[in-house]
């Protein structure tokens, strides 16, 4: 059940589709803090874009924003071709939030049988068993389906978290920090995986990090701080642009640039 | 700030119930349970328990026993589904799951009626134990049909799913959920004309009894006890404190938001 989006009339022609995502002027307030401050940005299809920065940047807010489960949303948020927290996106789209959100008194497999229930209660029961069997296999906890949720490590449990965002095909997967406190062995499987989803399924990828080396495995970066993108660029020309060598080094220097300008402002005033 | 266009959620959310997803949510609050099979055992146990205490402590006066324990028939499933339901919302709240699942195509309404199906399953169960308990084995004289008892006990229970659904929304902790029940609850208790007559009440209280939703299920169980046949005013107390589970029900479908701060 592949729901491909048709393009408004007027938009660039099949090559070049409606971005996954796209922002305008994307403002958001929580209580007295304004966490995003009117940002503007893109996010391609079909590849894998690192959302990365120090943590209370902003990065879960704007991916709560994606998804639709935040509020106090002003500006435009486009999420595949829909306005975001579109009903009809419900379904196309993947989350996974930071902390691991499963049932703790269910197997692996009676949490994920219950979202595949949710997710398309239509398909026969052997269809969505076939599903659940395949991100077990995914997330390489097929050992472990009938283990209580409750009793796994914590990267075990996120992984629990990442197998039900990955049940059905959704057409853009939001993670959250997907492999905080995974060993490398493990983060380098699933960014194995995170590639050949992109790669095979032509599904499109967010995927927040502060941990600076996961930059190089994206196609794309968004870097954030204090709610202002930095930089939306490939790994590559933000590396040249910025005449370092390393993306870590290349954030550095755009903070220490954004901090300078900043500066520069308040004495002028 | 210039900002240009506000992005809302669009009219068209689903509301409508679907079946296949109230179901599973119901099953699988119910296979939550059975990981738990100690809260199931206390849910049913502790009932019996209960009545078994009551019926030896009116042992010289069993008139007594029979309109408490009657009472206490309909207050029971209350009061028990009322704390379960509303620290059970509450962990969906607090793990993330409910977002999880508002993010998916989820309506409230399965939600909620999935939450209503399996608690009003357990709470049969309970009742039913409870009701045979007390009529075969303790001696409970109902002129009426164990039936009608079983059924105020049933809205009595989803009366307590929807309290206790509905007050979640206010608890930010296990702590305060737990405190809503003297709060929500002991009013009720004494009001309902379960210590005294109703109408033996001060003025302005018996007014305040009118309108809590508890009254109406001890009035409902006494009628049976008292009638052999279903009385207007039995059915009129039985629909009234259905609609106050529809009610409450629908006000706690309003505090799920798919979209939080």
């Amino acid at each position: 059940m592949m729901n491909y989006v048709v393009d408004p009339p007027g938009a660039a022609p099949a090559p070049n589709p409606t971005p996954a995502v796209q922002a305008e002027a994307l403002t958001v307030v929580r209580g007295p803090r304004t966490v995003l401050r009117g940002i503007d940005f893109t996010v391609p299809r079909g590849q894998i874009t690192g959302l990365l920065g120090p943590s209370g940047c902003g990065k879960s807010t704007l991916m709560r924003s994606i998804v639709g489960t935040q509020a106090k949303v002003t500006g435009t948020l486009n999420v595949l071709g829909r306005p975001a927290g579109h009903p009809s996106l419900r379904t196309r789209i993947g989350y996974v939030t930071q902390a691991p959100s499963v049932y703790d008194d269910l197997t692996v497999r009676q949490n994920l049988d219950y979202f595949a229930a949710i997710l398309d209660p239509g398909r026969t029961a052997a269809t969505r068993r076939h599903d659940v069997d395949r991100v077990l296999t995914d997330v390489d906890l097929a050992t472990h389906a009938d283990a209580l949720a409750g009793n796994l490590s914590g990267g075990q449990r996120s992984r629990v978290s990442l197998a039900v965002a990955l049940l059905g095909t959704p057409e853009l997967l939001v993670l959250d920090e997907p492999t905080v406190g995974l060993d490398p062995v493990l983060r380098r499987d699933l960014w194995t995986l995170f590639h050949d989803i992109a790669a095979s399924r032509g599904a499109t990828l967010l995927i927040s990090s502060h941990v600076m080396d996961e930059a190089e495995r994206c196609h794309r970066l968004l870097l954030m701080r204090e709610g202002e993108v930095l930089a939306d660029d490939t790994p590559d020309a933000l590396r040249t642009r910025t005449g370092s060598d390393t993306v870590e080094a290349a954030f550095l220097h755009l903070v220490d640039e954004a901090v300078a300008t900043a500066r520069q402002k308040e004495t002028t005033r | 700030m210039n900002t240009t266009t506000i992005t809302t959620t669009a009219p068209t959310a689903p509301s409508a119930l679907s079946v296949s997803r109230t179901t599973a949510t119901a099953a699988r609050v119910l296979r939550q349970l059975r990981h738990d099979p100690r809260t199931i055992a206390l849910l049913i146990l502790i009932p019996c328990v209960m009545l078994v205490l009551l019926r030896y402590v009116f042992d010289g006066s069993p008139r007594t026993f029979d309109s408490i324990g009657a009472s206490l028939l309909g207050i029971f499933p209350l009061i028990t589904m009322f704390l379960v339901t509303s620290i059970a919302t509450l962990r969906e709240r607090t793990s993330g799951t409910l977002e999880r699942l508002l993010s998916m195509p989820l309506g409230k309404g399965d939600l909620i009626a999935g939450y209503a199906l399996a608690f009003g399953f357990l709470a049969v169960i309970q009742s039913a134990l409870a009701t045979g308990l007390a009529v075969w084995f303790l001696g409970l004289d109902v002129t009426g049909s164990p039936w009608l008892l079983l059924l105020v006990a049933l809205l009595d229970a989803l009366l307590g799913t929807a309290l206790g659904l509905f007050v979640s929304a206010f608890a930010a902790s296990e702590y305060q959920a737990v405190q809503f029940m003297p709060a929500v609850i002991f009013p009720q208790l004494l009001l309902c004309g379960l210590f005294t007559p109703r109408s033996d009440m001060h003025p302005v209280l018996e007014a305040v009894s009118d309108v809590l939703p508890m009254s109406y299920a001890v009035d409902g169980m006494n009628e049976v006890l008292k009638h052999t046949d279903m009385t207007a005013t039995f059915v009129r107390d039985a629909l009234i404190v259905a609609g106050c589970a529809l009610l409450v029900l629908c006000l706690g479908a309003a505090t799920l938001r798919r979209r939080t701060a």
